[in-house]
C-alpha cells in the first residue's frame, strides 16, 4: 500500500510539472490556433533567469518576479519580431516559426548562460513530508498548487472577463473580431505575454525539482504538448487533467510493469485516446457553420 | 598599375614564404563542443585552446609553434568523419585529438587509420582500443574499469546483492551494459535493474521498487547530467538506508552542489586525482600536473575543472611528450613515440603505453571517493 501511494505521489509530482507546461500552451492556442513550440523555452528562461538573479544576490521571490517579467517581455518581442510580420500566413507556417524561435532562444541561452546545469533552493526546504508510509517533497506541493492556481486563473479569464472572450473571439474569426471593435493586435501581444509569463512561472516552480540547463525546454515542451493533446488543446481543464494523467501513467507503468516501457506505455495510451476522441478528453469539436 | 600588381604579387609571395619558413606543428581536433555531448566537448575544447596558447608562449615544441585547428562536430558521427577528412586533406595536420563521444571517435578512427595519422580519442568505450589499431590511442579509462573499481569496493564491504538504476542516455546505457558484463567476476548479483530518462523529474518510483526488492544491499547509478543528482535527492527523500554508488560521469564538484551536500553525504564514486587536487600528498606523481591544470583552467574559464577536460589535457600532454621525444613532427614518428610513452603523469592517471596497450592506464588511476560534509574524501 505505501508502495502504491509512493507511485501516485511520484506520478502527481511529475504530472503537475507537465500540467503547468501544458497550461502555458492554451492562451496562444486560443488566440491564434498556433501551438507555440517555444513554450518549453519560456519554462527554461523562467528557471534560468531566476537562478542568475538569485546567484547575483537577489532574494528568491524578487528573482522569480524579475524572471517572469523578463520572460513575458521576451514573449512580446517574439510576437512582434517573428509572428506579427508573418500575419496572414497559414497556421502551420506560424507553428514552424515558433520552432525557429525556440531554437534561437535555446542557442542564445547557451551562449549567455553556458551549458552547466543549475538549480536554486526549494521554497520550503527539502525535508520530505511523510504520509501513510510514502514521502513527497514540499516543492511538489508548490508545483501542484501552482498548477491549480494557474488553472483557476485561466478558467476565470476565459469565461468571466471581456478580455478573455476577446481572445477567444480573435481565434474564432479575426476579421469579425476586428469588426466588433476588438484590437486583435493587442490580443496577440497580450496572449504571448501571458503564455510566456505562465511558462516562466512553471520554470520557477519546477526548477528545484527538475534542475535546469539551456536545453531542458525541448523535453518539457514535448511532454507538455502531449499532455495538452491528451486533455484537449486549448482547454485549461484538459491541460491540467492531461498533465496529471500523463504523469500517473508513466509512474504506474514504471512501478508495476517496467521503467523501460514507461514512455512507450504513456504514448500508446495517448494514441488510443486520440484515435477514439481526436479532440482529446475535454476538447470541443470545432463546428463550421456554413 | 602594372607596378602595383607586381608589388602586390611579390608581397603575397613573401608572406606565403614567411609562413612556410617559420615551421609549425599542425594539430587537429574534432570535439562535440555543442549538442547533446556538449558537457564533454565544451571543457575539452576550452582545455585544448588554453594548452596550445600556453605552449606557444613558452616557445612551442622543439622550437616550433603549435597550430590547432578545432572543429565542432556537435556529437554527430557523420560530421566527425567529414571533419577528420578535412583535417587530414585540407589542414594537413600531423595528429588528431578528439572524438568526445564513442560514436564520433569510431568515425574519426577509420579515417585516421586509413591515412596513417595518429589519433588520440577522448571517449570511454573499450572498442576504440580493443583490438589495438596501430594509429589509435585514448586517454579516458573505460566504463568497464569504472564498474570494476566500484565492484572491488563493494566486494571489500561484503556486498553481494545490488540494485541498479541507470540513465537511458548513451553514457548510462553503455556503463549499465559493461557493469552487467563484469559483475559476475566479483560474485555480485544484480537483483533489480531499473532505468530512467535523462530528462525525468522524479525517480522515486524506480527507487521504491529497488528498495522493496528483497535482499538488495547497495544501489549503483550509472549516468551523467541532472539524472544522478535527482536520483541522489530522491534516495534521501525515501530515506533508503543502503550505500549509494555513482559513476565517474558525475565526478565533479557540480554534482555535490546540485544534489545538495546533505543528500550527497556518503555517496561513493570512482574519480580521478583532479577532484582531490588539494588532498594529494606532496610526493604523488600526479600532483604537479593536476595542480597546474586546475589553477590554469579555473583562472581562464571561471568554472571548476572536471574529469572530461582532464581527458583532453592528457591527450595533448601525451602528444607533446611524444613529439618532443621523437624530435620530429612526422605522423609515423609521432605514432611510434606515443606507443613508447612511459610513466607519464597526467590528470587522469599515469600513462604507460605499449604495442598491446593503447590506453596505458590501469585500475589504480581511479580513486574511490566518498562525499563527506560536502567535500570529496579518499576511501582507503
Amino acid at each position: 500500500m505505501p508502495e502504491l501511494l509512493q507511485f501516485l505521489f511520484s506520478g502527481v509530482t511529475v504530472g503537475a510539472v507537465y500540467a503547468l507546461v501544458a497550461l502555458g500552451f492554451t492562451i496562444i492556442y486560443n488566440a491564434s490556433d498556433v501551438v507555440n513550440f517555444a513554450q518549453g523555452e519560456f519554462v527554461m528562461l523562467g528557471g534560468m533567469l531566476t537562478f542568475v538573479c538569485h546567484a547575483a544576490g537577489l532574494p528568491l521571490p524578487l528573482a522569480a518576479l524579475i524572471a517572469i517579467a523578463a520572460t513575458s517581455a521576451i514573449g512580446v518581442l517574439m510576437n512582434k519580431l517573428a509572428i506579427e510580420p508573418a500575419r496572414g500566413a497559414p497556421v502551420v507556417s506560424l507553428i514552424i516559426i515558433t520552432i525557429g524561435a525556440s531554437i534561437f532562444i535555446r542557442g542564445g541561452a547557451q551562449l549567455l548562460f553556458g551549458k552547466q546545469i543549475h538549480s536554486f533552493p526549494a521554497f520550503s526546504g527539502d525535508t520530505p513530508l511523510r504520509i501513510g508510509g510514502a514521502t513527497i517533497l514540499p516543492q511538489s506541493l508548490w508545483v501542484i498548487g501552482g498548477a491549480v492556481v494557474v488553472f483557476i486563473g485561466l478558467w476565470l479569464f476565459f469565461t468571466r472577463t471581456l478580455t478573455g472572450r476577446a481572445v477567444l473571439a480573435t481565434s474564432n474569426n479575426r476579421l469579425a473580431a476586428q469588426l466588433v471593435g476588438i484590437n486583435t493586435n493587442f490580443v496577440m501581444t497580450l496572449s504571448f505575454a501571458l503564455s510566456a509569463g505562465i511558462g516562466a512561472l512553471a520554470g520557477v516552480l519546477v526548477t528545484p525539482i527538475t534542475l535546469t540547463s539551456y536545453d531542458v525546454g525541448l523535453a518539457l515542451a514535448l511532454k507538455g504538448f502531449a499532455a495538452a493533446m491528451l486533455g484537449g488543446m486549448g482547454n485549461p481543464k484538459g491541460a491540467l487533467a492531461g498533465g496529471i494523467m500523463l504523469g500517473l501513467l508513466e509512474s504506474l507503468t514504471a512501478g508495476y510493469l517496467s521503467s523501460q516501457y514507461k514512455d512507450a506505455a504513456a504514448f500508446v495510451v495517448i494514441l488510443l485516446v486520440l484515435f477514439f476522441m481526436p479532440q482529446g478528453l475535454f476538447g470541443q469539436k470545432s463546428v463550421d457553420r456554413v | 598599375m602594372q607596378k602595383t600588381l607586381t608589388t602586390t604579387a611579390l608581397a603575397t609571395l613573401l608572406a606565403l614564404g614567411a609562413t612556410a619558413a617559420s615551421a609549425e606543428i599542425r594539430i587537429g581536433a574534432s570535439l562535440s563542443a555543442t549538442g547533446p555531448a556538449a558537457f564533454l566537448g565544451d571543457p575539452e575544447a576550452k582545455t585544448l585552446e588554453m594548452l596550445v596558447e600556453q605552449i606557444n608562449e613558452k616557445g612551442g615544441i622543439n622550437g616550433e609553434e603549435v597550430a590547432l585547428t578545432l572543429y565542432d562536430d556537435g556529437g554527430d558521427p557523420n560530421k566527425a568523419r567529414t571533419f577528420a577528412t578535412r583535417l587530414i586533406e585540407d589542414d594537413e595536420v600531423v595528429a588528431i585529438i578528439g572524438g568526445s563521444t564513442t560514436g564520433t571517435s569510431m568515425s574519426i578512427l577509420s579515417v585516421a587509420e586509413d591515412n596513417e595519422i595518429p589519433f588520440i580519442s577522448l571517449a570511454g568505450a573499450i572498442e576504440i582500443i580493443d583490438p589495438v589499431k596501430p594509429f589509435t590511442f585514448k586517454t579516458p579509462h573505460t566504463d568497464r574499469m569504472a564498474c570494476q573499481k566500484i565492484f572491488e569496493d563493494m566486494q571489500k564491504q561484503g556486498i553481494t546483492k545490488i540494485g541498479m538504476i541507470s540513465g537511458t542516455d548513451g553514457f548510462g546505457a553503455s556503463m549499465q551494459a559493461q557493469c552487467k558484463e563484469v559483475v559476475g567476476e566479483y560474485g555480485i548479483e544484480v537483483l533489480a535493474d531499473e532505468t530512467y530518462n535523462p530528462t525525468d523529474a522524479d525517480m522515486t518510483t524506480q527507487l521504491t521498487k529497488i528498495r522493496n526488492t528483497e535482499g538488495v544491499q547497495a544501489v549503483l547509478n550509472p549516468g551523467f547530467g541532472q539524472g544522478p543528482s535527482i536520483v541522489t535527492r530522491n534516495y534521501r527523500q525515501l530515506a533508503i538506508d543502503l550505500p549509494l554508488y555513482q559513476s565517474h560521469g558525475v565526478a565533479s564538484d557540480g554534482f555535490i552542489e546540485l544534489a545538495g551536500a546533505e543528500a550527497a553525504e556518503g555517496v561513493r564514486l570512482p574519480g580521478t586525482a583532479l577532484l582531490i587536487a588539494d588532498q594529494l600528498p606532496a610526493d604523488d606523481p600526479q600532483k604537479p600536473v593536476v595542480d597546474a591544470y586546475k589553477a590554469a583552467f579555473e583562472e581562464k574559464t571561471g568554472t571548476a575543472v572536471g574529469t572530461f577536460g582532464g581527458y583532453a589535457h592528457d591527450a595533448f600532454l601525451i602528444l607533446t611528450d611524444a613529439i618532443t621525444r621523437a624530435g620530429s613532427a612526422e605522423p609515423q614518428a609521432i605514432r611510434d613515440a606515443i606507443e613508447q610513452t612511459s610513466g607519464l603523469a597526467g590528470t587522469t592517471g599515469v600513462y604507460t603505453m605499449s604495442p598491446e596497450n593503447h590506453l596505458g592506464l590501469d585500475l589504480s588511476a581511479f580513486r574511490m571517493l566518498e562525499i563527506k560534509g560536502g567535500e570529496w574524501a579518499v576511501v582507503e
